[in-house]
């Protein structure tokens, strides 16, 4: 039972949102401060904890997030005082105990220092799934319980990861600090695929966790434009953030009623969040404006030209077959040029790719979307003999359900084609 | 802060001594240790003898062992190492990154641990 006098519930909520869109921000300030990982995150989790006990009884402070930095470092002071070693390191804590950090509690002005943050937690000396945790972490303000449940795995061993990559951080030194000219541009690759790993980790979501997951794209989403807001000119972090709009626009439209994963082809596109796409769209142009073009924003290009289509058939295939080529001189792989025939066969006809897509073939092994592709080729052509043999071949690889029912309706509707 | 870059190659394809391949090979070490010490951040180092002399040890129950080999067969053996003093890790791994040998063969990067008191 709730008592009467206490605040209703969704005070603790709306604490809890504020906790976390400010954690990254408040965090990697205490960083900058403490110089210490481990001390800023203590220090602004028992922050926390003391503002769900202080705002209850007394109501929300003028500016929360510069109440819990306050409360943060002062807890930080604590915790100092409490270490044996305090006297020989008075010194490098002086400016806490400054009487004006304490007074502006109904102001905040500190200077974001997330970008910082966000490149330590993705620096490449870090395996990527640990960069995936430690960003969701540190600065999405998740808990490890969301996000080894976001990840399908048990809190102990997201728990594990987390605490080997904290360790690291400390132990090998990983500065916090934005990477200089000379290594800037491989750095933010880093960041870039690690944002790009969260949100297809939430986006390929096939079935029943899918409302979980979904929140993994939110989240990416909300990174890329707190990056896009720290480096506003940056043509691969606007291309980003486009590229993962538009997908997202799609995703009511990619699960029908039952749950079952929609192919593009198939999709409804009423269904696809109009304002999304329309500010992905003006991102892509922004990037392609700063006349740098690299994989993302060509990525993004090809689902802006999705995007604008009206159906499936109606799609400027010659684009998209244009826009893979420019992917893959960057990018030189054999599922980019897969991706590329597939467009030009629409564009041109099936029958005059197949040897090009005959000729990919010793390119992949057991990959399910080439079988999937050449069988489509196949039956598209009317062979459907063998047609039905690359099916099959999509099928067994295949690892989602989904899909296979998607293969065995082909199949089951070109079986008694197969003697022509 | 102090780190080691453990410099590993294989050895059955190094430079042989007398070659071309071996003298540019020793002129660039040359050049690059001339960096670190300008830099101010070498502290040490020195290339290793052939793993074929090496010897382990292991004393259990009080038995030593004496082995003739390394600790372990790798395809890649430890050739040498060089000490960093470094403020942090990208310091250290800019420096690990100009060892000649990281073109052919692989060099790990660790911090040394602080005993402190």
């Amino acid at each position: 039972m709730v008592s009467s006098s206490s605040p209703p519930i969704n005070f603790d909520v709306a604490i809890q949102k504020i906790v976390r869109e400010e954690w990254g921000y408040l965090l990697s300030s205490l960083i900058k401060s403490l110089n210490d990982l481990t001390l800023a995150e203590d220090a602004l989790q028992d922050a926390v904890e003391a503002a769900l006990h202080h705002w209850r009884r007394n109501g929300l402070p003028k500016a929360p997030n510069a109440w819990l930095l306050t409360t943060a470092k002062r807890k930080a002071i604590d915790k100092i005082r409490r270490d044996r070693n305090f006297d020989s390191k008075k010194q490098d804590y002086l400016f806490l105990t400054e009487p004006d950090s304490a007074a502006a509690e109904d102001e905040f002005d500190v200077p974001d220092e997330r970008l910082r943050l966000i490149f330590t937690c993705c620096h490449p000396a870090l395996d990527k799934k640990i960069s995936v945790a430690l960003t969701l972490q540190l600065l999405g303000g998740l808990s490890t319980a969301e996000i080894s449940h976001a990840f399908l795995i048990t809190r102990e061993t997201m728990a594990q990861r987390l605490v080997r990559g904290k360790r690291k951080i400390k132990q090998a030194a990983i500065p916090f600090v934005v990477p200089d000219k000379s290594i800037f541009s491989e750095r933010l690759d880093a960041v870039l695929s690690v944002l790009y790993l969260i949100f297809n980790e939430g986006y390929s979501a096939t079935s029943g966790e899918k409302h979980v997951r979904g929140e993994l794209c939110n989240e990416a989403i909300r990174l890329a434009r707190i990056l896009y807001r720290l480096r506003p000119t940056e043509p691969e972090v606007i291309a980003l953030l486009a590229l993962m709009l538009i997908h997202d626009s799609r995703r009511t439209a990619r699960f029908s009623g039952s749950g079952e994963l929609v192919t593009l082809e198939n999709q409804d596109r009423r269904l696809w969040k109009k304002d999304q796409i329309n500010e992905g769209k003006k991102l892509v142009e922004e990037a392609l404006g700063c006349g740098n073009p690299g994989p993302y924003q060509i990525q993004a290009a090809i689902s802006a030209v999705h995007a604008d289509a009206a159906s499936y058939d109606e799609t400027d295939w010659r684009e998209i077959a244009l826009l893979y080529q420019e992917l893959y001189k960057l990018n030189p792989t054999p599922v980019i040029e897969l991706n590329r025939l597939v467009a030009l066969s629409y564009f041109t006809s099936a029958e005059e790719q197949l040897d090009n897509l005959n000729r990919l073939e010793s390119e992949f092994r057991d990959y399910q979307p080439f079988y999937a592709a050449k069988a489509d080729f196949l039956n598209r052509c009317g062979h459907y003999k063998q047609a039905i043999k690359y099916y099959k071949l999509a099928l067994k690889h295949s690892g989602n359900e989904n899909e296979k029912q998607f293969f065995e309706r082909r199949l089951k509707s070109i079986m008694p084609l197969q003697e022509c | 802060m102090k780190y080691i870059a453990l410099i590993y190659s294989n050895e059955a394809t190094d430079p042989v001594p007398g070659s071309d391949e071996f003298t540019r090979l020793i002129g660039e070490y040359r050049a690059a240790t001339e960096k670190f010490i300008e830099d101010g951040v070498m502290v040490a180092g020195d290339p290793l003898e052939s793993v074929n002399t090496a010897t382990t040890l292991r004393a259990r129950n009080g038995n030593l062992d004496t082995i003739d080999g390394p600790f372990a067969e790798t395809k890649e053996q430890l050739g040498g190492y060089y000490i960093f003093e470094c403020d942090n890790l990208d310091d250290a791994l800019k420096y690990a990154a100009m060892i000649p040998t990281v073109n052919y063969g692989s060099i790990e990067v660790r911090p040394i641990m602080t005993i402190e008191g």
